[in-house]
C-alpha cells in the first residue's frame, strides 16, 4: 500500500518536473527563435557594408570628353565618362581585343561608375578642367558580380554556364588582385545613396529620409490630437454613454488590422481628396490615424495616475479648469504621454502594409526633399529589395533591417529611459 | 506648391503670435487707463486670456476659409481665385479681419477667460471625435466600395464561389475576360495559416505565461519578459524576410531530403513565423490574468496536497480561462490581419488545399496584390479588394468584441 502510494507520488513529482520543463522550453523556443532570426540577419548583412573597388589608369582624353574643344563644364558633364573607364579597362588588359572579350571585360566595373566619376570631377561650378588630356590612377566601383565573387558568393567550383562570371573574367579579377589593383572598402555609399537598379549603387538614404518625413507628419498630427482627446475623455467628459462610446471606439480602432487603414487612405486621401500618391504626407496621415489610439490610451492612463489632490489644490487656490489642466495635470502626465507617443512612433516606423497601398512602393531613385515628393520608407525599401533577383540585394536588405532595428532600439530605449526617469508613485 | 505651403504656414503662425501679443497689449493698456480713472473697476480676465481670445478669433476664420477654399478649389472656383497666391491672400485677410473684430471687444467686463476655456474644451472634444470619425470613415469607405462591388458580382458568388481569378482582360475577346470572384479558397488559405500560427502560439505562449508567473524567479522574469516582448516589437517585414529567405528554403531542402514536395512558398513557413510573432500577444495577456488569480486559491490547493503543476492545471487555468480565451481570440485577430509575413512567404495564387506545405493565399495578400500598382476605381478587381477588406474588418472586429464579452461575462469576481 505504502509502496503503491510512494510510486504514485513519484509519478506526480515527475509530472511536476516535466510541466516545469515544458514552460522553460516554451520560453527558450521563443527566445531562441529571436536570437536565431537576429543573428542570421546580422550575419547576412555584413557583406553589404563593404564594396569592391578596382584601380584603373584613366586617360581623360579630350577626344571623348570635349569633342568640340570648348572646355564648357556643362558640355563635359554630359560626356561619356563610362567610355573613358571602358578604354582604361581595355588598356589594362590588351589581350582582350575581340568583341566578345570586350563585352565581358566591361562588365567588371559598375555601369554607374562613369556617372559618379563625372560627378566627382565636376562637382563645383568653377571646376578646374585641366584634368582633360592628362591621365590618372583612380579607383572605380566594381560591378556587383565582381563584388559577389570577392565576397565568395560566386564559387569557382560551379560550372561556367551556371556562373555569373566566366573563367576569363575570373582570370582578369585574379590578375587585378595580384597587381594590388583591387580592394575592398567600407561602403559609405550605402548610407549616402537612394535606391538604384544596380545593387552596388543602392543605398538607404532615400528610405531613411522618407521615413523621417512620414514620422514627422505622424508625430505632428497624432501627438497633439491624441493628448487633446485624452484630456477631453479624462478631464472634461462626464461618464456616460457618449464617453463610453468614444472609449470603445478608440479600443476598436487599435484592433483594426493596419491594412484596413491603407484601404481608408486609398479611398479617402487619394481618391476623394486627390492628394499625391507615394508622398510622405499621405503616409503620415494614414499612420497618424493608426497611432492615434496608442497615444490616446497611454495618455489617458498617465492622466489617470495624476492624483486628484493636485487638481483640487489647483482649483482651491482659484485656478480655472483649463489652468489646472495646462499648468498642473498635463505637465505631470507628460512623461507618460511622451512614452506613449514614442512607442506609437516606433510602431509606425516598422509599418509596411498600409504604405504599400498608398503607393509608397514605387521605385524612387531620388532622395525626397519635402513631404510632397514621392518617397519610400525603410520597411517598404526592405520589401522592394526582397523582390529583386540579384543576390547582392539580399545583404542590402539585411543591412537595411539592421538600420531599422537600430532606430527601433533607440526609440524604445528612449521610452524606457523616460519612464524610469519620470515615473512617480504618489 | 510646397513653397507656398511653407510660406502660408509661416505667415499664419506670425499672424497668430501677433494677434496674441496685440490682445495682451491692448488688455494691459485698457486696464491701465481704466484703473487710472477709478480703483473700483476690476478686470475680469488676465491679459493672457484676452491675447488668446484674439488669437483664436484670428485663427478660426482663416482656418475655415482656407479649408473651404481648398475643397472648392479643384472644381468650383474661377482660375484667378484658384491660384496659390489667392489662397494666401484670403488666409491673411480673414485672419486680420478676425483680429480687428476681437480686439475691439477687449474691455474690463469682457469675460475672455470663459470664451477661451469654452474654445479649449471644444478643441479637446473635436480631437476625441477624430477617433470616432476615423472608424466612421473606415466603415463608410469599406461599405460604399463593397456595395459597388456587389452590384457587379453577386454576394453568393463571392462568399461561396470556389474559383478566384480577379484578372479582368483588357479586350472582350481575351481568355478569362470576366474574372471570377469566388473567395472561398482565400478564406480557406487565411484559415489554414491562422490555424498553423495559433497551433504554435497558443501552447508556447501559454506555457511561457505559466512559467513566467508561477515558476520563474523574479530575476529571470525581469530579463526574460522584456526579451519576449521584443518579438512583438519587431516589424513584420523583418519576419517576412526571415520566413521567405531562411525558413522557407530550409523547409524545402529538408522536405526534399525526406522526399516531400514542399513548395518554396508554403503555408507552413508563413504560419510558423507568424506563430512566433504572436507568442507575446498570448503570453503577456495570459500572464496578467494568471497573476490576477488570488494567492488564496494557490495556497488552498497546496494545502490539499496538490503539486504546483496540479494547482496550475486544476485551479489556476480554469479560474483564468476567460482571460486566456480572450487573449487567444485577440491573437487570432492579429494573425488574420497580419499582412507582410504572408505577402512575402505564403504565395499569391488562390489554391484550395488543406496541405500546409503548399502555397496558399490570404485575404490580406489579395487586398495588397489587387491594389498595389495603378488601378482604376470602377473595375471589380479593385473593388474586390474593398470587399475583402470589409470581410477582414468585420472578422477582426467581431473577434475583438467577442473577446471583450467573454472577459466581462465570465470573469470570476474575487473579493
Amino acid at each position: 500500500m505504502i509502496d503503491k502510494m510512494s510510486r504514485h507520488t513519484k509519478k506526480r513529482y515527475q509530472a511536476e518536473r516535466r510541466f516545469k520543463i515544458y514552460g522553460l522550453l516554451a520560453i527558450m523556443f521563443a527566445l531562441g527563435f529571436l536570437g536565431l532570426m537576429l543573428s542570421t540577419i546580422a550575419l547576412r548583412a555584413i557583406p553589404a557594408f563593404t564594396q569592391t573597388y578596382i584601380q584603373l589608369t584613366v586617360e581623360f582624353s579630350a577626344k571623348i570628353l570635349d569633342v568640340d574643344n570648348k572646355r564648357d563644364v556643362k558640355q563635359i558633364a554630359r560626356a561619356d565618362f563610362q567610355k573613358i573607364i571602358r578604354e582604361a579597362l581595355y588598356a589594362e588588359f590588351p589581350a582582350a581585343n575581340k568583341r566578345q572579350d570586350k563585352k565581358h571585360l566591361k562588365k567588371l566595373v559598375s555601369s554607374e561608375a562613369g556617372y559618379h566619376l563625372s560627378r566627382d570631377l565636376l562637382a563645383a561650378e568653377t571646376t578646374d578642367l585641366n584634368f582633360i588630356g592628362t591621365s590618372a590612377a583612380i579607383w572605380v566601383k566594381s560591378s556587383d558580380d565582381v563584388d559577389s565573387f570577392i565576397k565568395d558568393f560566386i564559387s569557382r567550383e560551379v560550372d561556367e554556364i551556371n556562373r555569373r562570371l566566366n573563367d576569363q573574367q575570373i582570370g582578369w579579377i585574379d590578375s587585378l588582385i595580384a597587381d594590388g589593383k583591387l580592394e575592398t572598402r567600407f561602403n559609405w555609399d550605402f548610407f549616402k545613396f537612394a535606391d538604384s537598379r544596380s545593387p552596388e549603387d543602392a543605398g538607404i538614404r532615400g528610405a531613411v529620409m522618407g521615413s523621417l518625413f512620414t514620422l514627422a507628419i505622424t508625430l505632428m498630427l497624432s501627438f497633439p490630437l491624441g493628448v487633446f482627446a485624452a484630456i477631453y475623455l479624462e478631464e472634461y467628459a462626464k461618464p456616460g454613454r457618449i464617453t463610453d462610446f468614444i472609449g470603445v471606439n478608440i479600443n476598436n480602432l487599435a484592433a483594426i488590422p493596419s491594412i484596413v487603414f491603407g484601404l481608408l487612405g486609398l479611398a479617402l486621401f487619394l481618391n476623394i481628396f486627390g492628394m499625391s500618391r507615394s508622398s510622405p504626407l499621405v503616409g503620415g496621415l494614414v499612420l497618424s490615424l493608426m497611432t492615434l489610439p496608442t497615444v490616446i490610451i497611454t495618455t489617458r492612463a498617465a492622466l489617470k495616475s495624476v492624483p486628484p489632490s493636485i487638481r483640487e489644490a489647483a482649483l482651491g487656490i482659484g485656478a480655472s479648469k483649463m489652468q489646472t489642466i495646462l499648468h498642473h495635470v498635463l505637465p505631470l502626465a507628460m512623461p507618460g504621454a511622451l512614452t506613449g507617443a514614442i512607442i506609437g512612433m516606433a510602431r509606425a516606423l516598422g509599418e509596411t502594409a498600409p504604405l504599400l497601398m498608398i503607393g509608397m512602393v514605387a521605385f524612387i531613385a531620388d532622395i525626397p526633399t519635402n513631404i510632397n515628393d514621392p518617397a519610400t520608407v525603410l520597411p517598404v525599401q526592405i520589401y522592394i529589395w526582397a523582390d529583386s533577383p540579384e543576390r547582392a540585394f539580399e545583404s542590402k536588405m539585411s543591412a537595411a533591417i539592421l538600420v531599422l532595428l537600430f532606430f527601433l532600439i533607440v526609440m524604445n530605449g528612449l521610452a524606457v529611459l523616460l519612464r524610469r526617469k519620470y515615473e512617480r508613485r504618489w | 506648391m510646397p513653397y507656398t505651403t511653407t510660406i502660408s504656414i509661416f505667415v499664419s503662425l506670425c499672424l497668430l503670435v501677433t494677434a496674441y501679443f496685440w490682445g495682451v497689449k491692448r488688455a494691459i493698456a485698457t486696464k491701465r487707463s481704466q484703473t487710472a480713472l477709478s480703483t473700483q473697476v476690476k478686470f475680469h480676465s488676465l491679459p493672457g486670456f484676452h491675447g488668446a481670445y484674439v488669437a483664436i478669433w484670428c485663427a478660426i476664420p482663416s482656418l475655415v476659409l482656407f479649408v473651404a477654399w481648398q475643397t472648392l478649389r479643384p472644381n468650383f472656383l474661377p482660375q484667378w481665385l484658384a491660384q496659390d497666391m489667392a489662397g494666401l491672400v484670403l488666409l491673411i485677410s480673414a485672419g486680420i479681419l478676425g483680429l480687428f473684430f476681437a480686439q475691439k471687444r477687449i474691455a474690463s467686463r469682457f469675460k475672455a477667460r470663459h470664451k477661451v476655456e469654452t474654445a479649449f474644451s471644444l478643441v479637446m472634444l473635436l480631437s476625441s471625435l477624430v477617433a470616432v470619425f476615423t472608424t466612421f470613415g473606415v466603415v463608410v469607405s469599406l461599405v460604399f466600395e463593397t456595395m459597388r462591388f456587389f452590384s457587379k458580382v453577386s454576394v453568393s458568388e463571392f462568399l461561396f464561389g470556389l474559383h478566384w481569378s480577379p484578372q479582368i482582360a483588357l479586350r472582350a475577346d481575351q481568355v478569362a475576360s470576366s474574372g471570377s470572384f469566388g473567395a472561398v479558397s482565400i478564406f480557406a488559405g487565411t484559415l489554414l495559416i491562422t490555424a498553423i500560427a495559433m497551433l504554435i502560439a497558443v501552447p508556447i505562449g501559454l506555457f511561457s505565461a505559466i512559467y513566467m508567473s508561477e515558476y520563474a524567479t523574479p530575476k529571470f522574469r525581469t530579463w526574460a519578459k522584456p526579451l519576449l516582448e521584443i518579438l512583438a516589437g519587431i516589424p513584420t517585414v523583418v519576419y517576412g524576410f526571415f520566413a521567405a529567405l531562411t525558413i522557407a528554403p530550409f523547409m524545402r531542402n529538408w522536405g526534399f531530403e525526406l522526399g516531400l514536395e514542399i513548395s518554396s512558398e508554403s503555408a507552413m513557413a508563413a504560419g510558423l513565423v507568424m506563430g512566433v510573432m504572436i507568442i507575446p500577444f498570448v503570453s503577456s495577456l495570459s500572464d496578467d490574468v494568471i497573476n490576477a488569480v488570488p494567492q488564496t486559491l494557490r495556497d488552498g490547493s497546496a494545502a490539499l496536497g496538490a503539486t504546483k503543476s496540479e494547482t496550475i492545471r486544476l485551479v489556476l487555468l480554469p479560474a483564468a480561462l476567460p482571460g486566456i480565451v480572450s487573449s487567444v481570440l485577440l491573437a487570432t485577430s492579429r494573425a488574420i490581419g497580419e499582412t507582410m509575413i504572408v505577402v512575402m512567404a505564403a504565395g499569391l495564387a488562390a489554391n484550395l488545399t488543406a496541405n500546409p506545405f503548399q502555397a496558399v493565399t490570404t485575404v490580406t495578400v489579395q487586398i495588397l496584390t489587387l491594389l498595389v500598382g495603378d488601378q482604376e476605381f470602377d473595375s471589380p478587381k479593385t473593388l474586390a479588394a474593398f470587399a475583402l477588406g470589409f470581410v477582414l474588418f468585420l472578422l477582426t472586429l467581431g473577434l475583438n468584441i467577442l473577446a471583450l464579452k467573454i472577459v466581462n461575462k465570465y470573469r470570476e469576481k474575487y473579493d
